[in-house]
């Protein structure tokens, strides 16, 4: 897929490499570089997937990254109903008890 | 301009100084000592003031509802005379979807007021959206940082929605991975663009939230013919519940209590990549609460003008599985779909109200959107695929932070963990002997901290002198 100037792309780039983070961190987070994410639209002519390119985010400023992806995808959803929340149930609370007795298990 | 976070951090006074729009060192008075009610009033904005800037963009003025049902329940499950009555604020209908936009809405102002071509907010939660939307409203350009990804690439969904309501603002969003470097980040994107600092800690955003304690106080009274018996608060940075007690003593509650709430996030590390997707909410818990409570200037501004200590006249905890839970008897018995911010301290009323008198009044300060992310049952399924383990049974129990969530089975279940205050204060004098290595304390710093944690000097100077011995 040819990827062309203007088309809306996300780059990511690591902004501090992990002997260059602070040094109180926890031992996995020591480990790992501290990388960014930033979505706008491709500036080069055209690209391809791993290439160092510039983008203009929507403000207008410029951001070189190595590309990710094309028109990213929002990954988040409602996800699946839960049963442990399912099951409760408006009639079955206000059946129970009265006032001051305590719940059966 | 060197780059390194070496020389980014050693540039932060002066980054600071040129995009907050304040001089801090006006308010230094010697030592820890500075003066925060004239921090607070040099703002030059009377509350009416600030309503008015509010209105301008359609901020304030949301609804106080009594939750009838809810309340009904409680009854059902309280002693005889029991149960007190809780009314919430909802504060999702701000532009934004909720009280971040009281927050957002004057720093906004003063950078337009000031000048700036932009405004920058680092923050995973709503106040990017409604610092978003506020500048989308005066015409000026955003940058949201956010915390967002692991070092797999996986981003929390709440935070994820967060990045869609931005982008949908017109805002940059950049997201980071995990650890405190995003406030490195951040200085260097100030730097970089001039654009003004909307902190959540500047008097600004505080000043902001006054309107919500006045409010809250004056529908209550309209409503019931009293102030509030209990305001309670979701506690996280400290702004919320900092400024809607203060907006509460301007409306002349002086009697009401503020409680504050955290979801129990204890033993998950803050800045652990591995920890970061075990937990399932990114605001209103203990990794913010405590901390901020008890060391408050460990913000982005050089002096935090939301200092809990000074109003919270208690502190609970409540656990993840009661929060989800108290989230699904507010949609099924008060027909309000909300987000979970607001519902912590909604768990925290319905268990306290079941402890008080049924004429008294609580209420719950704020509301939050919900959405695709926000959901429980995207947070749950998010957990289960990060290997948290999710079972019906007791909340607090059974409970455990990273491993466990435990939805109540029965109202009954409903409960809180009591955070002694005590405990907080001793903490906030631990902190300056520790953090800033201090021993002895001046006259005006033993009054600074006897106002900052509400005890006479004469118990602040026993508390020094029992710490200071016992970190020999």
């Amino acid at each position: 897929m040819e990827i062309k100037k203007g088309d809306w792309v996300q780059i990511h780039y690591i902004a501090l490499n992990h002997e260059e983070r602070v040094s109180h961190l926890p031992e996995d987070t020591k480990k790992v570089p501290f990388e960014v994410r930033i979505k706008g639209f491709l500036e080069d002519e055209k690209a391809e997937i791993g290439d160092i390119v510039t983008i203009k985010t929507p403000i207008g400023r410029l951001v070189k990254g190595k590309l990710e992806k094309v028109n990213p995808k929002y990954e988040h959803n409602f996800g699946e109903p839960i049963p442990e929340l399912l099951k409760i149930n408006k009639d079955k609370l206000f059946l129970s008890r009265d006032r001051g007795e305590k719940p059966q298990s | 301009m060197d780059k390194s976070y070496k020389a980014v951090m050693e540039r932060q006074i002066e980054i600071i100084k040129k995009s907050v729009g304040l001089d801090y060192t006006k308010y230094e008075i010697e030592g820890i000592a500075f003066d925060y009610e004239k921090m607070m009033n040099e703002l030059g904005f009377s509350i009416e003031e600030i309503k008015r800037i509010q209105k301008e963009t359609g901020v304030g003025d949301t609804p106080l509802v009594e939750l009838k049902n809810i309340n009904k329940l409680i009854k059902k499950f309280s002693d005889k005379g029991k149960g007190a009555r809780i009314f919430v604020k909802d504060e999702q209908t701000n532009p934004s979807g909720s009280f971040k936009d009281r927050r957002a809405s004057i720093s906004v102002y003063m950078a337009k007021k000031l000048g700036y071509e932009g405004v920058i907010a680092a923050t995973s939660g709503n106040y990017g959206a409604a610092v978003a939307s506020q500048a989308a409203k005066r015409g000026l350009k955003s940058i949201i940082i956010q915390e967002c990804f692991d070092s797999r690439g996986v981003g929390q969904p709440e935070i994820l929605e967060k990045e869609r309501a931005c982008a949908g603002y017109g805002s940059e969003v950049i997201q980071v991975s995990v650890g405190p470097e995003l406030f490195y980040y951040t200085l260097l994107l100030l730097e970089e663009t001039g654009f003004f600092n909307a902190s959540l800690y500047s008097p600004f955003g505080i000043a902001g939230i006054e309107t919500l304690g006045l409010e809250i106080a004056n529908q209550t009274k309209e409503l019931t013919g009293k102030f509030p018996n209990v305001v309670v608060s979701t506690h996280a940075g400290g702004g919320l519940t900092t400024g809607t007690a203060r907006g509460l003593k301007k409306a002349g509650a002086y009697s009401t209590k503020v409680i504050g709430a955290s979801v129990d996030l204890r033993g998950l590390h803050m800045a652990s990549d591995k920890d970061f997707n075990r937990k399932s909410f990114t605001t209103g818990h203990t990794g913010f609460g405590i901390p901020f409570a008890v060391f408050p200037d460990r913000s982005d501004v050089p002096r935090n003008a939301a200092r809990v200590l000074r109003y919270m006249d208690r502190y609970v905890l409540v656990t993840q599985g009661e929060v989800f839970y108290m989230t699904e008897l507010l949609a099924k018995l008060e027909g309000l779909q909300r987000g979970p911010a607001g519902n912590t301290s909604l768990v925290a009323a319905f268990a306290l109200a079941r402890e008080m008198k049924e004429d008294e009044i609580i209420v719950v300060n704020e509301t939050e959107y919900t959405g695709a992310g926000k959901l429980p049952s995207a947070q749950l399924t998010f957990a289960k695929e990060n290997g948290i383990q999710v079972i019906s049974g007791d909340p607090i129990k059974d409970d455990k932070p990273g491993e466990r969530i435990v939805i109540p089975e029965d109202p009954s279940q409903i409960g809180y963990i009591e955070i002694p205050m005590s405990q907080l204060k001793e903490s906030y004098i631990n902190q300056l002997i520790k953090r800033l290595g201090k021993s002895d304390f001046t006259q005006k710093e033993i009054e600074f901290i006897s106002e900052e944690i509400r005890e006479d000097e004469d118990s602040v100077k026993n508390l020094i002198k029992k710490l200071r011995e016992e970190s020999l």
